[in-house]
Order: structure tokens, then sequence, then C-alpha cells
């Protein structure tokens, strides 16, 4: 090879050397001729002046950005535990070209041999009729769906989307490891990988070619596309997911967003007439295509799994209707059967009469005789696999001998359940573990979308590592160690990105401004809950301003002061008993540790760290809808809800945390006000925020004045309710004179400027109303009926007489306002729920349990 | 030839409205060589959206319907009208001197592809029949090495009729075979699953059967409107027959009295009547059958 061989002797890469074992074969480092193989050399020629330790950085950047994304996120954080820890490598597969283009081949036959059995599957069954499958392999296959026998797309190919994991052997040759068909996830990832590399990799890295990924996305959409396009412009596509409790919900939203379709669940969706429609706040919509990402059985609680919650029921009718197209379709899962691989090689004679281009891992199928004998006596040579479910994989070489006999027992017991499975000593691929390169085992998932007839494979892949690089090794399903895969290229793609092809398909954009009512429902909690946050946050703060201020001059004044705010914090969190109990005045004077309970508990329903918790939950379930600036303030707030969990029990530092909080808060409102578009989805995102915030206001307000206290403290409260809702300076500016009850009341109830103001967020409201979509255009709805009648009567009120006080004390016409402001507000969004949002009503079955009585004795024989 | 009028009636009565059903009826009887469904209509209330049939993997008639109007009350009343041969294709009384129960495999030359690639799916579990140990061990007394498949058969079936108790209410659908076995009672259809799941731990294929039985009036009385009710028992196949019904709850092989309605591997499979609402609260049910004679031809 080239002098460069010469020259790698810098001592990382030595180093390198020494850990591979003789025999085996890594990407990097070819051990015959001992130099780096040709496809490293430009990545190497690069590197070699770098070290690993220069890969810190950009891998230390990969993590922030993988984190800030969202691609590690959980939705079980709440219990703020991050399950799933992914880490991208920053130095890539390499393959070189012409390896690729015979894996290409290999992985294109394969995709198109599947697509064959599936349609004979749910065809003629002619692979069962003529022995070259034994038909317990399919039958006792829980995936083979009979409500799907005999139902097709309306193009050729029935099989859109298949991902294949590989891995290279030590003989060079790549082989099969398994195969994924009823929703293959990965794809998404793939391409996020790629993205951030594209974002931290060094300069010097940049003028190596490698293909562009871009194409493949494009030519997914055509795909779907086709699948309507003989009679529909603007079909209408969807992606279906099971929802943020799934483990790949960050790669459905990723490429719901990337391919420019909206991401739905089951509820969303209704079958009608035998056609499925999207239930969206401006009322049905019909439904063309669905990109499901949900498993098959969980697709139609009425003919497949009757207890799926993530289904819609009918929706195979629709399918067989051809009124909608699913893809995969369902039962495709029985493409997933490990016992399949056993006899490949005599499938593919039998349906392509040609000989199979990439070897399956060996693979014995206990349902035969032969092959059980064989697996039995060879036990510790293989790893054995259930055919289906979520039974875990054995590895008999790391049992007892007592435990092998009962594996034996268990695959003696159902042999057409089990297959053994040979591991194949692997290559290995350089890669960075703390802070050295290390060669590690890999498998490599590729993707494949069927277009035009023909399938188009992904130019690179999702490269998992293994997790460990003894013996039996182990991946794991989710997370671990990634690497972006790149697939050398002579020349640059041409960089495209991804446009509507044609211009019938532009109609398709009249289509982005449907949302779901889900989805819109969602939006308005986001809005509620990050509103409840933000105003429990400032009253805390206020709180805790107060008892650390306390200790120099504790005035009777001050203490009565205080007193009813604890009482206001309790009644607006709606967290009693609190500060409104029995034993009021022992809580009074040691306040911490319930003021801890109310930031911490997240037990605690109204504690900020459950409003939070909240808050993220709705967030995540329209991960799709925030840009990736507005995302970032999300995991913002996530973090700072993880100190929470343990806040500093010094008030001072809690107080540093709530104000970082507070700004975080603003930063993402402000943000989603500037980068989601004014439409229906951010009407009803600020109309959350605006009703929240009435009624929080509301509620301190009426705290403060629902009682007769003498001026000193009156004064103090009005003072404290000003700082809290950031108009002290206002007021101050605007009215100079001590402070009275009417300006106040002037400034925080009526003033239409002041932001914080109960009049600002009525006539908002008023406005939001106006631009949701109404059935009845003739009249007003009864939203724009409540809230008209509330600013009417906003209006007409008058700070003076507002601020008079009856022989009682009491303020009474102030309070009865708020009274029925408040009532308003919740009737509002009482009606705004009827009105606009998916009145998800709990499904359930409907089953006649028993074919019943036919006493015997009745029968005459 | 005998005729019946078969009329069955499923009324359902929810205690909160339901705004919307999804439901699939598999209450057609099926057209067999001994069996000639003349016709089948139903009729839903209130009268649904939209509705389609289909045969399913099995043979099945299904009629699947959606309703998207508010109601409290469901009605499903379907009226049929069928013709049942009584030339049994098995001989009377039925011959004991049939192929043995273990050389069932070396009998099914004449048996076309079709046939006995479906075989397969009747002898291996099934959802509601899982594989049990405990099964196997009820089974095998009936079935010593070289017995006829016949007699193995109906020595079978009557032991299940005399060691187990008819006792509605005891079982659901989620009952185990294993509990059934254990407290000896059940109905129709636990015995009928349990004798598939006999036939089946021993390598033979069974076919659970839903449909009706036509029963007589007490001596003396008319027979009454609506005490009819729905049946289920099991085919096996014989290899010099073909199918054939065996009902382990009357201790008999099925007549021309025994009317198919569907098949499959259980209960899960032919499910008279599934569906998902959507509201509803709790509901109470009320079914009537109604199997009517309406004309009988003798043969000389």
């Amino acid at each position: 090879m080239s002098n460069f061989t010469n020259e790698t002797n810098s001592d990382w890469l030595q180093q390198y050397q020494q850990q591979l074992r003789p025999g085996f074969l890594d990407e990097m480092w070819s051990g015959e001729s001992l130099c780096i193989k040709p496809a490293w050399q430009p990545l190497i020629q690069q590197l070699h002046s770098l070290t690993p330790r220069a890969f810190e950085k950009p891998r230390l950047e990969a993590k922030r950005l993988l984190q800030e994304n969202g691609i590690t996120y959980n939705v079980h954080s709440q219990t703020n535990q991050y399950l799933r820890s992914w880490q991208l490598d920053p130095l890539p597969l390499v393959l070189a070209e012409h390896d690729w283009q015979l894996l290409e081949k290999g992985i294109q036959q394969r995709a198109f041999l599947f697509d064959c059995i599936l349609q004979d599957l749910y065809g003629e069954r002619r692979l069962l009729k003529q022995n070259v499958i034994p038909p317990e392999l399919v039958f006792a296959h829980p995936g083979f769906q009979r409500p799907c026998d005999q139902v097709r797309l309306a193009v050729s190919h029935q099989l859109m989307h298949f991902a294949i994991d590989l891995a290279r052997g030590a003989d060079g040759q790549f082989w099969v490891l398994a195969d994924r068909a009823q929703n293959p996830s990965g794809a998404g990832y793939a391409l996020e990988c790629r993205m951030i590399m594209n974002r931290i990799i060094p300069e010097a890295l940049r003028p190596i070619t490698v293909h562009r990924l871009y194409h493949f996305f494009q030519s997914w959409r055509n795909g779907l596309q086709a699948l309507v396009s003989q009679h529909l412009d603007d079909a209408r596509i969807v992606v279906l997911t099971p929802g943020p409790d799934s483990d790949t919900y960050y790669e459905h939203a990723y490429l719901a967003t990337y391919l420019g379709y909206p991401l739905v669940q089951g509820d969303d969706l209704t079958v009608r007439d035998g056609k499925v429609w999207l239930k969206s706040l401006a009322g049905l919509q019909r439904v063309d295509i669905i990109l499901r990402r949900t498993d098959d059985l969980a697709c139609d609680p009425l003919e497949l799994q009757q207890d799926s919650q993530q289904g819609v029921p009918g929706l195979l009718q629709a399918v067989r209707n051809q009124t909608v197209a699913i893809n995969n379709p369902l039962g495709t899962s029985i493409l997933e059967n490990p016992g399949l691989l056993a006899f490949l090689p005599a499938i593919t004679k039998n349906l392509l009469g040609e000989s199979l281009h990439l070897p399956s891992i060996a693979t014995w199928w206990c349902g035969q005789k032969t092959a059980l004998n064989y697996v039995l006596a060879h036990l510790e040579q293989l790893v054995i696999k259930p055919i289906f479910g979520n039974e875990p994989y054995y590895y008999p070489a790391m049992m007892t001998i007592n435990e092998q006999q009962q594996l034996k027992r268990k695959i003696k017991q159902m042999p057409y359940f089990y297959i053994g499975q040979q591991q194949p000593q692997l290559a290995t691929t350089p890669t960075l573990i703390d802070d050295k390169l290390q060669p590690r085992y890999y498998q490599l998932r590729t993707f494949l979308v069927a277009e035009g007839g023909a399938y188009v494979a992904l130019p690179g892949g999702l490269t998992r590592i293994a997790n460990n690089n003894e013996g039996w090794f182990q991946w794991q399903t989710n997370g671990g160690i990634s690497k972006d895969t790149w697939i050398l290229s002579h020349e640059v793609d041409r960089p495209i990105r991804l446009q509507p092809l044609t211009p019938g398909v532009m109609t398709a954009l009249s289509y982005e401004g449907i949302l779901p009512s889900r989805a819109a429902e969602s939006l308005f909690w986001v809005g509620r809950y990050i509103e409840r946050a933000e105003g429990s946050s400032r009253l805390l703060r206020t709180i805790m301003d107060r008892i650390n201020n306390q200790d120099e001059c504790a005035s009777e004044a001050d203490q009565r002061c205080l007193y009813v705010l604890l009482t206001g914090l309790t009644l607006m969190t709606n967290t009693q008993p609190g500060f409104t109990g029995e034993d009021v005045n022992q809580q009074y004077k040691q306040p911490t540790p319930e003021l801890l309970s109310l930031v911490r508990d997240s037990e605690r329903i109204g504690s900020l760290a459950q409003v939070l918790a909240a808050f993220l939950h709705a967030a995540f379930s329209v991960r799709d809808l925030w840009s990736s600036d507005t995302w970032r303030t999300i995991d913002d707030i996530d973090d700072i809800l993880g100190q929470l969990y343990c806040p500093p029990t010094d008030l001072g530092d809690l107080q540093n945390c709530l104000d970082e909080l507070i700004t975080t808060i603003m930063a993402f409102t402000g943000l989603t006000a500037e980068s989601m578009p004014h439409e229906s989805g951010w009407y009803l995102f600020d109309l959350g925020r605006r009703i929240e915030r009435s009624l929080l206001q509301i509620s301190l307000t009426q705290s403060c004045f629902n009682q007769t206290l003498d001026d000193t403290v009156d004064h103090l409260l009005q003072e404290a309710l000003l700082v809290n809702n950031e108009s002290l300076i206002t007021h101050r500016r605007r009215y100079r004179a001590l402070q009275q009850m009417e300006n106040t009341l002037a400034l925080l109830i009526l003033d239409e400027t002041n932001p914080r103001a109960l009049a600002y967020q009525i006539y908002r409201i008023q406005r939001l109303i106006d631009h949701l979509p109404r059935h009845q255009q003739r009249e007003y709805s009864a939203e724009q009926r409540i809230i008209l009648a509330t600013t009417t009567r906003l209006r007409l009120a008058t700070a003076n007489t507002l601020a008079q006080r009856g022989e009682d004390g009491l303020p009474h016409l102030l309070l009865k306002l708020l009274d029925e402001c408040n009532s308003n507000l919740l009737e509002l969004a009482n009606t705004l729920h009827h009105t606009y949002f998916s009145h998800t009503e709990q499904a359930q079955q409907l089953t006649s349990m028993s074919a019943e009585v036919s006493l015997p004795n009745e029968v005459n024989v | 030839m005998n005729t019946f009028r078969i009329t069955h009636t499923t009324h359902y009565v929810y205690t909160n409205p339901v705004s919307r059903c999804h439901n699939e009826a598999r209450m057609s009887p099926m057209n067999l060589p001994l069996q000639t469904c003349a016709f089948s209509k139903v009729h839903v209330s209130p009268s649904p959206r939209s509705s389609f049939q289909r045969i399913d993997y099995f043979g099945n008639h299904v009629f699947s319907f959606d309703i998207h109007q508010q109601h409290q009350e469901l009605t499903i009343s379907v009226i049929s009208e069928v013709a049942t041969t009584p030339t049994s294709k098995l001989p009377s009384p039925p011959p004991t001197n049939s192929v043995p129960w273990d050389q069932f495999y070396q009998h099914l030359e004449h048996v076309n592809k079709h046939k006995q690639l479906m075989m397969y799916e009747f002898i291996l579990p099934s959802p509601l029949i899982p594989q049990s140990r405990c099964v196997k061990e009820y089974a095998l007394s009936s079935f010593p090495p070289d017995r006829p498949l016949l007699d193995a058969v109906n020595d079978l079936i009557s032991r299940i009729y005399h060691d187990f108790k008819y006792e509605p209410g005891f079982s659901t659908l989620s009952t185990p075979l294993e509990d059934v076995i254990e407290h000896r009672k059940g109905v129709c259809q636990d015995f009928a699953h349990l004798a598939i799941g006999c036939l089946r731990s021993m390598g033979l294929p069974a076919m659970y059967i839903s449909g009706y039985l036509e029963t007589d009036s007490p001596p003396g009385k008319p027979k009454l409107t609506g005490v009819d009710a729905s049946h289920a028992w099991l085919n096996v196949f014989i290899p010099e027959f073909g199918w054939q019904g065996f009902d382990p709850t009357n201790n008999q092989i099925a007549n021309e009295r025994y009317i198919v309605i569907a098949q499959g591997r259980d209960y899960a499979d032919v499910t008279p009547l599934k569906g998902v609402i959507y509201g509803g609260g709790h509901h109470h049910l009320k079914v009537q059958v109604d199997v009517a004679r309406t004309h009988t031809h003798t043969f000389n």
C-alpha cells in the first residue's frame, strides 16, 4: 500500500492493532496486508494528525445534540429516569462503494423475496401446498393473521418498507441476522445520526464524499404517493403512532416532520362508511394512506387484538374495501418469524428461481425432527430464540446444566416455537470507548422502500455497537452506541431537498393546516400547564422572598400578609388542606416543609413538579409540532424539573432555581409565539395559557380581598400582588402616590394594555376564539357568547366602584365580578372541550360471551 | 330433507348512551355438503350507517356494521332458512373397524392438498385451546394403540359426557381447560374445547363448530318459542368419511338436527357477535333463539 502505511506509527493506531485478535476480521485494519484498508485511508489520512482525544469534543457535542433533540428523551422520565442512553460515536463505519454495491444487490433481492413470501402466505399459499415450508411454521406463528387473508394493496408490491440487520462474518461475507417487516424502525435515527454528524465532524473530514440519504426519503414519499396516485393528486397521508409511551416515539415524530405528514394516534382516526377519517379541529377529514408505526395486532381492536387501545376499530374492513392503504400491510409480522431463515434458500429457489445472494445466519427450526435433534445436541454452541413474542433469548453456553435441562424440556414441549441460531465470528470496527480506539463488534441495519416496482436501499444505515466484546454478545434493542454509516462515493450526489414532485402534489399543502383534535387538545393543555407552572413559581418566589426578608423586621402586619399569601397559594394550586387546614396556625409558623412539598412532590396533584411533568407529557405527545429551538427550551425545563426533585433546602437557592425556571418558561412561550404559525394549533395553545392565567389571577385576587384586614396589611398585600404580577414598577411610575386599592385594581384587573391584567387576558381570549373554525357562521358560537358577556361585564366596570367596600369592609362588587368571570371561564373551557376536542371515550369490547344452554335432558336422542 | 326456520335475536341494553359501535357478526349458517342455507337476513336496530359482508378465512359468513348515532339499545335479529339432509356420511350404526387413530396420517392420500393443509390449522394449539399436559392426561385412556379412530372419539365424548356436569354459570370464555377438568363442570363450549384439546394432544385434527340444535318440547306440551339456544360441538376428520360432527354435551354424533353456523379453531374464530363500543357503561344482554321445523321429508 501507499507509503502512508509506513507513517501510521501514531501511538493510537498501534495500540489499536495490538487489541485485534489474530484471525479476526477488522473493518479498518487488514491483518493480511498489515495496512489500513483503502476505504478507510481518506478518513485515517485526515485523522492521523488528530488523536482520539480530538474526538472528545465532537463526542460530547453529539451527546448534547441527541439530548437536546429529544432522541434520548423518554416519557417515563416522570420517574426521573432516563431509561435509554443513546450515544453517537463520531467515528463512522466506512464501507467501500464496491462492497456496498454487492450488499445492495443482496438486500434488494431479499426485500423482493420477502414481498413475494408475504403475497404468497396471504394469497395462494403455494409455499405451504408444495411443502416448501412446513405449515406449523406459518399456522403456529401468531403473526399469521387470518383476518388479513387475501387482503391486498392496489399496487404490485405489498411490502412497502423493510429493514435487514446484518453483520459481517470473519470471512468478509455479510450475513443476515434478522428481518424487520411490520414497522421497521431506525431509518429516522440513521437520518438523525447523519444530521448530527454533519454538524460535529472536524473540518478536515468534510472533503470525503459519502452517499447522501435524501434520495431514499424522497423515494419513500413517492412510493407512498403512488399507492393512490391513480385517482388522487392530493392524497392525505398520516403517520400512525402508538403514542408517546412507545419506545420509538421520537422517531415517529421525527419522520412525520421530515416527510411532512401529520402524526396521529389511533384515537385521532375513525372509520365511517367503510372509509378512514381524521378527527380534526375543522371536522372529519378523509385519510387515504396510513404509514403505520403501530404493531399489526394493535391496529384494529375489532378484528385483530381485542384489547388494543392504540388501534382503529373497523380499519381492516376499510383496507379490504381499498378505501385506505396501510403500510406495511397488516399481518406483515409473519415475515419476522426467524424460523423462515432455515428455509430461505429453498423458498428463493421456488419463488424467484434463483439463489439467495445474501446468506442468513445458520438457523435450525426445531419443528423438524433432524433440526430439533441437532439443536438439542449442540445446545451450547447456539442461541435459542422463540419465533414470536417477548420471551427472552437463551444463551445455553452461559447456563448451568440444570437450566439447560429445563430449556431442553421447554423446547421439546413446543418444538415449532423455537429456533437455534449459530453465533458466527463477526468482524469488528474501530470505536471510541473511553478516549481509546477499540475494535468492537457491530451490527448494521439497512433500509429499503418500494418505489415504482423496485426496491430502493438507503445508502447507509444504522450501525450499532455490541455492548461488550466477549463471547456471547447481546444487542440492546434501543440505545447503546450508534454510528453513522458512510458509503464512499466517487462523485458527489446531487443534493436535493424533499420537494413536492409534481404540481399536483402542491395541493397537499392545504393539508398542513389540519390539526388532529387530540393534538389541539394537547396544545391547549400545554398552554394551561405551562401557565400554571409559571403562576405557582411566581407566587412561591414572592412568598419565599417574604420569608427570607422577614427576620429583620417581622412586624405583625408582615406576618398577616404572609399568612394571606400562603392561604392564597393553597387555594390557587388546589392543594388543600395545606395552609387552609385545621392545623393552619402550625403551618403558618413553619411553612417551609409544605412549601418544599409543593415544589417537589410529584405525587401531589397541583405541586410544581406534578404540573411540570404533566406539561412535559403533553408537550411530548405533540413532539412533531415544536421547532428545534422550542424543543431545546422544553428540554431545559425537563432539566430544571430534575433539579426540583431534590431541591436545595436553602430557600435562597431554591429561589434561584425558580428564577431560572421562570426565565426558561418565558423563553418557551416567547419562542412558541415567534416560531409557531399563528393558526389553529397556536390559538388553542394561547387560549389555554390565557384561560389559566385568568383563573390564577382571579383566585389570588379573591384570596387577598375576601377578608377585612387593617390598612397596613392591606397595603402590604397589594404590594405583594403587584410584585407577583410584575406590575409594581408600572404602578409606581403611573400612580406615584401611595398605593390605593383603586389604582391596584385598575392596573391588575381592568387595564387592557397590561399583559398581566385580567382584562388583557379576556380580550385576548375573545380575539383567539374569533379565529377558531366554526360550523355555524350565521350566529355567534357558544364560546363567543360566553366571552362576549365577560368582556362586556369587565368593560362596564370601573376601578372606583370595584374598590368600594361595604359596611362589613368587603369589596362586594369586586368579589361578585371575579366570581362571575371565574364561572364564565370555566364554562368556556368546558364548551371548548365539547366543540373542538376529540371526545375520547373509553372503548369497550362487546362479545357475546357464551354459546349457551342446550340442556342435555331436553334432547330426545 | 329437513327445513328449519331459525330466528336468533340478540338484544343489548346499556346503562349509558353508546355514541358509536363497530360490530362483526357470524350468525348466518354456512353452506355445506349436507346443509343448504336458502337465505339468511340480518336486521340491525338502530340501522347501521354502513355494513359489509364477506366470507372469512374459515369459510364463515361475516356481517360487519357500524352505528354512529347515539343509542342505548342494540338489537340484531337474524332470520335464516336452512335445509339439512338426514343421509349422514357416516353409516348407522357407525363402523367399528375404521382406521386406527395412530395410523391416521397414513390414510390421507386421497385428501386433496388444500384440505390437507387446512387440517394443520386444526392440529395446532389455538388461542383458547393452548397446549396442556392436563388435557393430554385426560385424553390418554381413550387412545390405546391401534384403537379405531371412530371408537376412540366415541369413547372420548362419552367419557366427557359422563365425567362432567352440565352447569351454566361456572365458566366464562377465559376459564382455562385445567379448571374445567379440575371441577368437572362447564357448558357446551367447554366440552367442545376439551374434546378438541384432547384430540389435538394426540396429534389429531379437530374443529370447533358453533350452531343450533333442534330441541323437542316437553311431552304433551306445545313447543315454546325462543327457548332454543345456540350450541357448540366439534368436527373430527375421519379419513374414510371426512369431517364428522360429535357432540360431547349430548354424547352423540351430529345428525340432521344439528345446524352449523360457523367453524374455526376454537370459539374465538366463530364468536357470533363481536364489537367495540364507545360509552355504554354496563350492559344487559338478552338472547332469544327459535329453531322451528317447517318441513320434513322422509326418504323411503
